[in-house]
């Protein structure tokens, strides 16, 4: 076990797992040498070669091509996205293409790459960087969509990420990268896609969160304690798709629900999760299901972005009128 | 007045004159450039017409089966048979193709059964169920994307180290004006990736004409800023496109990198069967002009001059070719009725929870 950030936890997944298989290759700006804007690929380059870990042309669409033509070519591409509010630039690529191919071709040719990309509020970035786009991904039928919320979480699903057969879009919250750590093991481990964890058991509500979001939604589960309201959080781990089971599980115990999302309120994961509980679990629901986001308004301005965010007192608050309806 | 620091003029016709166009057989069948006369064996040239042939058949047939309401989508390809089968008939069994939606007799001729092409125009699935020797990807519907998906394709090859296999691609005069053309050039460049460009230049982005796309005299000239070489050739003439495609091929294979070819041709027909009158946006002077330069006529003279072709035999080819085509038609009608279990079931290799439940409540609906 070692003591790891989230950033360190990801890139001992990228390591170990290009040691594994040589099959898996990393590209983007400034991932060589660099190591990343974030050092996710810190020393790989030294280690592998710029054959397996390569600095590409500043183009987001290209290196959208290049993973699709590598993966058609048996490779297991990891490209990384400098910030996802760049993906708009290689939307046709990851939505158009990738996410399509497996159904045009009827299953019989699959392409498993893997979209790696820092977001997320709250890290003063400027404009274009800190958006929460996975609603975007997350609608898109084909791809899978994976948002760690603590560095075990990390290692392990970006490794189930790149071993996955389909194209996953692994979305890292800049604000989780060096906030805290984590005990997380050395060897090789995986957290399956696609299931969701209870990060904190609880009999009164149930919140309903992901990425960044599951922190402020410890902290206030943590803050409710002292009135003695016993909050369980359910951390998705994967957008798409969503795990019902396990949320409507918790849902059936608690009998209430509070879903939190970083994102604007419009359309998006949160309104999905919301939807496909009210109809599975409506009848155990004794109050309206609660909805924490950020308001509708594009991505705020650097120095009003933490008035902007939802905290851990705007989930509080959340609970509060959810359990007291 | 001080001197100016450059000659704009002087450096915009420099640009230009880099970029002459490649011609070996002129539009009366003659040989013009014996220097470069590639190397082909006469059965070769037989072949090379007959492909030419095949495809203009191809091409009447698939307009009459539109017109019968037996296909759905279909981009003609009259007048373009030595832009795209030339070219074509440079590349061999292994290399890796990634075509545009006009370029599906290329896609026959690298291994695609009739009646699958004619499925994936309908929009059914059997179509894209590609026999496992065939190195290809369904034709790219998004113009430009097939340039970086190229270029993607053609880095795995080289870090593969796949000996003698490259990989190819086109596109049109409309289609370079797309960034996504550019950045595979650029980044095949920076690769040094073993793939050919085409931009098959038929004067017309459905109704946009050629200069409507961009300033720049050739489309050529655009490999220059990526790095790479670029050729513009006469793309009626097939003997021209085979050469400087070959060449392009050999300079990929020896590690070279990638070449753009800009094929100078032209579509006789509208874009489309959907519906597309070339009559709004063409003088008929334009549709005279490329006429006289069909390329089946200058190398059906040019094969005749040799011996090597005659009237009857290209009827003959004509009549097999028109059955074949009403048997693959035939063959399409019979493609099983298409599920949408089995879509969700191609959805995901590893689907999750939405699916399973969509699978299972759609097998119920079609089991009734």
């Amino acid at each position: 076990m070692a003591n790891l950030t989230m950033i360190q936890a990801i890139t001992e997944a990228l390591d170990q797992e290009m040691a594994r298989d040589e099959k898996v290759l990393i590209f983007g700006e400034d991932v060589g040498k660099n190591g990343g804007v974030f050092r996710a690929t810190q020393g790989l380059f030294d280690k592998y070669g710029e054959d397996r870990v390569s600095d590409t042309p500043l183009a987001e669409s290209g290196i959208g091509g290049m993973a699709f033509g590598l993966a058609v070519q048996g490779f297991r591409p990891v490209m990384e996205i400098q910030f996802f509010g760049f993906v708009f630039e290689v939307m046709d690529s990851i939505v158009g293409q990738m996410a399509r191919t497996s159904y045009r071709m009827g299953g019989k040719l699959n392409l498993p790459a893997v979209v790696r990309s820092p977001f997320g509020g709250g890290v003063h970035t400027p404009e274009m960087h800190a958006d929460s786009l996975e609603g975007l991904m997350a609608q898109s039928p084909g791809l899978k969509v994976v948002i760690p919320s603590n560095p075990y979480d990390a290692k392990g699903l970006l490794t189930s990420a790149i071993r996955d057969e389909d194209p996953v879009v692994f979305l890292e919250h800049m604000k989780l990268y060096r906030s805290f750590r984590d005990e997380v093991p050395e060897e090789q481990y995986t957290v399956p896609l696609g299931k969701a964890n209870v990060s904190k058991e609880g009999s009164d509500v149930t919140v309903v969160a992901y990425g960044y979001m599951v922190r402020e939604a410890l902290k206030a589960a943590e803050e409710l304690e002292k009135d003695d309201v016993s909050v369980e959080v359910i951390d998705l781990r994967t957008v798409s798709p969503i795990d019902y089971e396990t949320v409507v599980k918790s849902v059936e115990k608690t009998g209430r629900m509070v879903m939190v999302q970083e994102a604007q309120r419009q359309a998006g994961v949160g309104n999905t999760v919301i939807s496909e509980v009210s109809q599975r679990a409506i009848l155990s629901l004794e109050a309206p299901i609660g909805f924490v986001t950020a308001p509708d308004t594009v991505y705020p301005f650097g120095q009003v972005e933490n008035i902007w965010l939802p905290s851990a007192k705007d989930i509080t608050e959340a609970i509060k009128e959810t359990v007291e309806f | 007045m001080a001197k100016q620091p450059v000659d704009y003029e002087a450096l915009l016709s420099s640009v230009e004159a880099s970029f002459p166009m490649v011609q070996i057989l002129d539009k009366d069948g003659k040989i013009v450039n014996e220097d470069i006369m590639p190397d082909l064996s006469d059965d070769e040239l037989v072949e090379l017409m007959r492909r030419m042939v095949w495809s203009r058949v191809l091409h009447d047939r698939s307009m009459a089966l539109a017109r019968q309401g037996r296909l759905g989508f279909y981009a003609p390809t009259m007048g373009q048979e030595a832009s795209q089968l030339a070219s074509h008939f440079a590349f061999k069994k292994q290399d890796w193709f990634y075509p545009g939606y006009r370029d599906v007799p290329q896609l026959i001729q690298h291994g695609l059964p009739v009646s699958q092409a004619f499925l994936w125009s309908r929009g059914h699935v059997e179509g894209n169920n590609y026999p496992d020797d065939l190195h290809a990807i369904p034709p790219q519907i998004i113009i430009g994307a097939q340039f970086i998906q190229a270029m993607g394709n053609a880095v795995g090859q080289k870090m593969a180290k796949k000996e003698d296999e490259v990989t190819f691609t086109y596109t049109g005069d409309g289609g370079s004006s797309q960034g996504d053309v550019y950045e595979g050039m650029n980044f095949a460049g920076r690769y040094k990736a073993p793939v050919v460009f085409f931009i098959q230049n038929n004067g017309y982005a459905i109704s946009t004409p050629r200069e409507k796309q961009s300033a720049a005299m050739t489309l050529a000239q655009k490999s220059a800023a990526a790095g790479i070489p670029g050729i513009q050739v006469d793309g009626m003439d097939p003997l021209a496109v085979y050469a400087v495609t070959k060449q392009a091929r050999d300079w990929a294979v020896a590690g070279n990198g990638p070449v753009l070819i800009e094929t100078i041709t032209s579509r006789f027909g509208p874009h489309s069967t959907s519906g597309d009158d070339p009559t709004r946006y063409r003088e008929q002077d334009s549709f005279d002009y490329w006429e006289q330069r069909d390329p089946l006529i200058r190398f059906r003279k040019f094969l005749e001059e040799k011996g090597l072709w005659s009237e009857k035999q290209e009827e003959e080819l004509i009549e097999k070719t028109k059955e074949e085509i009403k048997q693959a038609a035939k063959e399409a009608d019979q493609a099983p009725k298409m599920l949408i279990s089995d879509f969700l079931k191609n959805m995901y290799q590893e689907p999750g929870q939405n699916i399973k439940e969509q699978i299972e409540k759609y097998e119920a609906k079609e089991s009734k």
